[in-house]
């Protein structure tokens, strides 16, 4: 598929961040995800385009990163840290609790194209534990049950809320144009911080541990 | 009174602890005034006073890492912050993103200042979708208020800041790595030297500094560097974030003096789970070989955990009780360090895969005591070895798991698979689910 | 080392396994254990390659100072040091323990098919597995599989399961060649090499990662499965294709050819040559050798002669008539001389040239004048400050020139321009702009004028050139297409001077070379160029014979074989062609491989090759020469080419007067308006030139032939990228798809003798006035 002008036009303003036009590789590989869900050999030779690099180059990159896809996901990725210690806590069971209820493995997608699964490892909320995400969004001190519920929410088109996140779920195209550095306007949305985080901060303001 | 030091978590618990009004409010975008009315040289001087030292694992003094980069160069210089925070257990960068991105941006201000950067960058991992926006969003007030874009509060100093979105590589946490990266490479580490400070950054004078020591800026510009100093311990200024996770009562983060033990932290923390003991925990993030209970009282510093043969690392002290089968928990940081691998270097790329298929056939019950010591060889093979400290954090728990539970490797051949039930040690049992 | 290099670099002790080693500054340790004949294990490592420390095969014990490291480091990575003491496997229980790791390592995953691997035998995972590895492996798991092999182009295959992934071919691509077309792919334990899927590995360079791969992970199509390495000969040889000067290697097995290799000649090549040259020699077998003398009889058919026969019949075509020579391009120093004599001795007549291309009285001053004296070397590339192309495409027209000029411009920004017509992918890459001759004026001494042989097809270029480097001092040189040129010029192989340099109008140099030669004396009448000779065969009263060498006359016009229909030609071929085909006397001549000579690079460097294919019967040109001046009655007497290279040797060259340089004034190109455009072209490296049949997978890798348009004349027609015109005069015309790029909007661009663009053939020119219409 041919990429509008206003695509295109984004695309250079992306390009344009950087000192340099090959830097902006990983945000174009993002914002080709958000439009196409994953990474389309259109969108590798339009970015070998944009920043005058040889597509092996392009192809180079994104296969090295986890979070680029070769193949469509689903309109909801849920991944499942499966790290040591949400592994620990629970993330064995709800990943093979969620991967027998919607029928799919590890980096398949439901036959709707509803739900994808992933394992995935450690992404920083060990105080949450165990952590699903979402397109990226936190779910946190998950069960196999909630889990389960979740995807079949998001299956029909009535995905839960982040636990700490936007108001709403937002689809796997619409976060990538996030991590594209595209705002949705979002960002005022959801808490400040989750209880755990603000644990150590609540007992000091109590004036000590007991 | 608790140890506690809330500095960069002060706010938190506001509602609009991360909007600029709500950091304005607690304090914030003071520090870039004062540290704007100092010379370059005078911040660097501060901070190297201060005696901070890099909250990224490595505790490298932050001002002396500002201090290398070459001045009166004619070159563009960097500063750029590494966010992609993905060592196992550790949580800290992005709950302070999250909370309070502008802490990170007037660090970020001051820190350029002083190394006469006019472009910063902060790299972050990618899988993090709403830390993403509340740091975007941060970046955009900032500049809407002046205090980034064209000659920031009237002094004659410039600086853009971009936000660079990750896309899934821990090995990007390397320093170099994450340099090759944010070029549009693929994030394999870089030969040292050059080091970044000399050809960085597009081959310019760079500093990577992790979140946390950067957000530390503003507070020690505000309160000075004795109050800094009143902080912590000989070698290890200052205070810190510690991130408590896995069977503690109550997990979460502790913002307090570098140099307080796990002991003291537990307490705060409700203590591990009710009826349930500690077994062996990490100080510093799944690379940092593992500490068992005789160690609760060691000070958590550069140099105690150091002494106690581990390594502070990123604070992320991960807890586990004796639900929990080390030999499991080996396998599963192993096989984290093989998906991780970049792929650059013989041992590391083929060392974890190998790895990976001998803990399995341990954990399987398939392994005899000759296997252990191939493992431990294969470790010492791996080990000091490679292109980057990644496989020495790689061999880190198996090496130190068999130091303390060699004989749990062996139960699981005696038992023909492991003796462990995994459901005992969830959280859904913890909480009679 | 020159001397100056010497007092300037800096020089470092150390003690490597306990014996003391001086190198210079920055020699990395694995080189200076090289110096003391210490091997250390590698395979990432590659003294042409940036370092890149990725296999971790060289680790050694190292400490400085009387501080050791902690852990052992790679020594292809680490420069010595003064106080440096580095303990090598062969010293250190630590280093050889982490090497034997290492290896135990690199072999979990590997097939260990050796038995039927292109390598086994001539591998260096191989060989070090032996020498530096393990007895055996405690590897008990499943080894890592993939798909093979994978053809990254038409001529590479790619066997992921072999790969070390030790990046040398992704560093060559990308560092040497300019042509990041293969990638390391994925990551971790699935790291791989790779292409993007629609775009090939389509490099001019890319038989070099062959070469280069440590394993048999990368093998040349045509290669594969052929041949044991303890099977072939190797013979030193010299390339046959164009004038960069690459040192060769050819493997030869029961007197067949079966691969060429890259040789090293760090002062031409380095370790490097082009696809062509390595994958192009299957011409020798493709086409229908010439394998016996023949004699066109009554009948008007060729038939086969006896040598007796045939010689006397091509003598008594010759003996006593006014015949010129024609020699080619491709000849070796040794047989151009035989020529060369044998035309001044044998036919008494200065007619004769090697030029069988576009050429201009012009060029024929320059070329009598100053380009036998022009002393630039590769090494002034690597120093020059600016380097201008003056009708040459670098990448096209001698790789390997492009290859130093490519290092510079990586290294430091090497200003190159260009005057070509468009900036071509070559061109691009060396980061080269657009000018006009007349306007560069910053050159200095240190700066380097590159002209190539398409200067004679534009009026004045040359004289312009010369001027230029005249009042700059910057150096001159001139870089012909064809091997066999520059050798063919000194040999005397054109009608204004003799062997030597020795100027036919120069009285004392005609007696100087008749006394050598033993002969009365030598024709003095002004003799005919290639273009000349061919017009003169057609003309009452002038030239009544012709003796041809190795010419495909299409190269020189369009009309080139018609003139030489209705003449007496005798033919020395190696294989049937359109020449033997209209021939009265064929004699068969030796290939490159198949006799000795030499041929001289640009530089005018000597390359001397020997006998590759041992058991080869056919005889070099000169031999053919000899005999054939024998039956005439006036030898030249040059019965083998080791006497020639020995006559060479003795007549020296001439240091006497030199003929002065005729400039000319530029002339201006010819202006097109509406649907005309001027038409220019040059050959691409890989098209369908004769030493290229036979070899299809190099062929698969040839640039696609494309029309050059720009945007306006684009917009004009109507036509986008891919879509066709028609480019024609009223000879004929080529249908071509465009490509739209920066040229004048009255050019147009084709490729000159690639598949559907053959202009010479189709347009009779190669460069003109044409109607450009879409298709």
């Amino acid at each position: 598929m041919a990429f509008t002008s206003e695509q295109e036009a984004i695309m250079d303003s992306i390009v344009a961040r950087y000192p340099r036009k090959r830097s902006a590789i990983m945000p174009l590989l993002h914002y080709v995800q958000s439009i196409s869900g994953y990474v389309t050999p259109e969108g590798i030779e339009k970015i070998s385009e944009k920043i005058e690099v040889a597509t092996a180059e392009v192809t180079a990159v994104s296969t090295f990163y986890t979070q680029y896809k070769s193949e469509p996901v689903g309109e909801y990725h849920v991944g499942v840290c499966i790290n040591t210690l949400c592994a620990v806590m629970g993330g064995d069971e709800i990943y093979d609790s969620v991967s027998k209820h919607l029928g799919i493995e590890n980096g398949e997608t439901t036959k709707d194209g509803k739900v994808s699964l992933e394992r995935i490892e450690c992404n920083a909320a060990c105080d949450y534990a165990p952590v699903v995400m979402v397109n990226w969004e936190f779910f946190d001190n998950q069960t196999p049950a909630s889990v389960n519920q979740l995807v079949d929410a998001a299956r029909a088109g009535n995905p839960p809320a982040p636990t700490r996140g936007p108001k709403s779920l937002r689809t796997w195209k619409q976060n990538s144009e996030v991590l594209a550095g595209l705002s949705d306007g979002l960002a005022g949305e959801g808490v400040s911080a989750g209880e755990p985080s603000k644990l150590g901060l609540k007992i000091s303001r109590e004036g000590g541990a007991k | 009174m608790s140890k506690l030091t809330p500095v960069l978590s002060a706010n938190w618990d506001q509602a609009d602890s991360f909007t600029i009004e709500g950091y304005k409010r607690s304090g914030g975008y003071k520090a870039i005034k004062s540290a704007l009315e100092k010379t370059p040289d005078e911040v660097i001087q501060l901070v190297k006073d201060s005696g901070l030292r890099g909250r990224g694992g490595a505790g490298f003094p932050t001002g002396m890492k500002w201090g290398f980069i070459p001045q009166g160069d004619n070159k563009e210089h960097y500063l750029v912050v590494n966010a992609d925070e993905s060592e196992p257990g550790t949580c800290k960068d992005m709950p302070l993103l999250m909370a309070n991105p502008h802490v990170l941006v007037e660090g970020i201000i001051i820190g350029s200042y002083a190394i006469r950067a006019n472009h910063a960058f902060i790299y972050i991992r990618g899988e993090v979708a709403h830390v993403v926006r509340r740091v975007q969003e941060a970046i955009a007030e900032a500049y809407k208020a002046g205090f980034l874009g064209k000659n920031i509060l009237g002094k004659g100093f410039d600086l853009d800041l971009t936000l660079h979105v990750g896309a899934g590589a821990y090995i990007c946490g390397e320093e170099t790595a994450l340099l090759d990266s944010l070029e549009g490479f693929r994030g394999q580490p870089r030969l040292r030297p050059p080091f970044p400070a000399i050809a960085g950054l597009y081959a310019r004078p760079t500093v990577v500094n992790n979140v946390e020591s950067i957000a530390s800026v503003p507070s020690i510009i505000n309160n000075g560097v004795e109050w800094f100093q009143s902080m912590g311990t000989e070698k290890s200024k200052g205070y810190t974030l510690y991130s408590l996770s896995g069977h503690v009562a109550n997990p979460g983060q502790f913002e307090a003096p570098l140099g307080i033990t796990l002991r003291e932290l537990l307490e705060l923390a409700g203590g591990i789970r009710p009826g349930h003991q500690i077994k062996f925990w990490t100080p510093g993030g799944s690379s940092t070989p593992m500490f068992t209970a005789e160690h609760l009282d060691v000070p958590l510093d550069y140099e105690g955990v150091g002494a106690a043969g581990s390594m502070l690392g990123t604070k992320a002290l991960q807890i586990f009780d004796e639900t929990t089968c080390v030999v499991r928990a080996a396998l599963r940081w192993t096989e984290f360090y093989k998906h991780e691998s970049c792929g650059k270097c013989t041992p590391c790329r083929e060392g974890t895969w190998w790895l990976v298929q001998m803990l399995h056939d341990l954990e399987d019950g398939k392994g005899s005591e000759e296997d252990l010591a191939k493992l431990l060889d294969l470790c010492d093979n791996i080990a000091g070895r490679s292109f980057c400290a990644l496989a020495d954090g790689a061999v880190a728990p198996i090496i130190s798991s068999l130091k303390y539970f060699r004989d749990e490797y062996l139960a699981h051949q005696k038992n023909g698979g492991c003796p462990f039930d995994p459901m005992k040690s969830t959280k859904f049992e913890m909480a009679g689910i | 080392m020159s001397t100056e290099q010497l007092t300037e670099v800096e020089m470092i002790t150390c003690v490597i396994d306990g014996f003391e080693v001086t190198v210079p500054k920055g020699t990395l340790v694995i080189r200076a254990a090289e110096k003391l004949g210490i091997q250390i294990p590698r395979f990432c490592d590659h003294p042409l390659l940036s370092p890149a420390g990725a296999c971790r095969q060289c680790l050694v014990d190292v400490e400085i100072n009387g501080r050791a490291f902690p852990k052992p480091q790679a020594s292809c990575t680490i420069p010595v040091e003064t106080g440096m003491i580095v303990k090598t496997q062969l010293t250190s229980p630590v280093a050889d323990k982490a090497q034997k790791g290492i290896m135990e390592l690199l072999l979990i995953n590997h097939p260990l098919d050796c038995p039927v691997c292109d390598k086994g035998g001539e591998c260096p995972l191989q060989n070090q597995a032996m020498s530096n590895g393990r007895e055996s492996s405690r590897y008990e798991g499943k080894k890592r599989t993939y798909d093979k092999p994978v053809a990254i182009s038409t001529q590479v295959l790619l066997d992921r399961e072999r790969c070390v992934l030790c990046a040398r071919c992704t560093r060559f691509s990308e560092e040497i060649a300019g042509d990041p077309f293969i990638t390391l792919n994925e990551r971790g334990a699935l790291q791989q090499v790779g292409i993007y899927e629609k775009d090939p590995f389509q490099s001019y360079f890319s038989g070099n990662t062959v070469q280069i791969c440590p394993v048999g992970a990368l093998t040349g199509a045509s290669y594969r499965f052929r041949a044991r390495p303890f099977d072939l000969v190797s013979v030193d040889s010299a390339c046959e294709h164009c004038a960069s000067g690459c040192a060769m290697r050819t493997d030869i097995r029961r007197g067949k050819t079966l691969r060429r290799l890259a040789g090293n000649d760090a002062s031409v090549n380095e370790e490097w040559n082009c696809d062509k040259g390595r994958w192009a020699f299957k011409y020798l077998t493709t086409r229908e050798r010439v394998s016996t003398p023949m004699v066109r009889g009554e009948d008007g058919e060729l038939h086969e002669a006896s040598w007796p026969e045939a010689i006397a019949a091509a003598a008594a075509g010759l003996k006593g008539k006014r015949a010129g020579v024609l020699v080619g391009g491709r000849v070796t120093r040794e047989d151009a001389y035989g020529y060369s004599k044998f035309a001044r001795v044998a036919l008494g007549t200065n007619d004769i040239d090697f030029r069988a291309r576009p050429h201009t009285d012009e060029e024929t001053s320059f070329l009598s004048s100053i380009a036998l004296d022009l002393k630039t070397t590769y090494a002034d590339l690597d120093k020059a400050d600016h380097v201008v192309l003056v009708e040459f495409e670098p990448e096209e027209e001698s790789p390997i020139v492009f290859l130093r000029l490519y290092k510079q411009s990586r290294k430091r920004s090497l200003k190159v321009s260009t005057t070509a017509a468009r900036i071509s992918r070559g061109n691009h890459k060396l980061g080269a702009v657009r000018v006009a001759l007349s306007s560069v004026s910053d050159l200095t001494a240190k700066s380097v004028i590159l002209v190539g042989e398409r200067a004679a097809e534009s009026a004045g270029a040359l004289s312009t050139a010369v001027a230029l480097a005249e009042k700059s001092g910057a150096k001159l040189a001139w870089i012909p297409r064809r091997a066999g040129e520059r050798g063919a010029l000194e040999m005397g192989a054109i009608s204004t001077l003799l062997p030597g340099g020795r100027p036919v109008s120069d009285a004392s140099a005609r007696v100087d070379l008749a006394a050598a030669w033993g002969v009365d004396s030598l024709p003095t009448t002004p003799g005919r160029t290639t273009s000349e000779i061919l017009e003169a065969l057609n003309k009452e009263d002038e030239l009544e014979a012709v003796l041809v060498g190795g010419v495909d006359p299409m190269d020189i016009s369009a009309d080139a074989l018609s003139q030489l229909l209705n003449t007496f030609v005798v033919s020395l071929e190696i294989s049937h062609s359109s020449v033997t085909a209209i021939a009265d006397v064929v004699l068969p001549v030796a290939a490159v491989v198949e006799k000795r000579g030499s041929f001289a690079d640009w530089q005018g460097s000597v390359h001397s090759f020997d006998k590759a294919q041992a058991d080869a019967l056919s005889r070099s040109d000169v031999r053919i020469l000899t005999m054939l001046s024998e039956a005439m009655g006036k030898s030249i007497n040059l019965p083998t080419v080791s006497a020639t290279e020995r006559e060479i040797a003795s007549l020296g060259k001439w240091d006497g007067a030199k003929i002065n340089f005729a400039p000319i004034a530029s002339g201006s190109a010819p202006h097109a308006e509406g649907n005309h455009a001027n038409l220019t072209s040059w050959r691409l490296l890989l098209d369908l030139g004769t030493l290229q049949e036979g070899e299809a997978n190099l062929a698969g890798t040839a640039r696609i032939a494309r029309a050059h348009i720009s945007s306006k004349r684009a917009g004009d027609l109507g036509v986008a990228n891919g879509d066709l015109v028609k480019v024609s005069n009223d000879r004929g015309s080529l249908t071509l798809p465009v490509v739209i790029i920066d040229i004048a909007d009255d050019s147009i661009w084709v490729p000159r003798n690639s598949l559907n663009s053959q202009v010479i053939p189709t347009l009779g020119f190669s460069s003109g006035i044409v109607t450009v219409v879409k298709a």
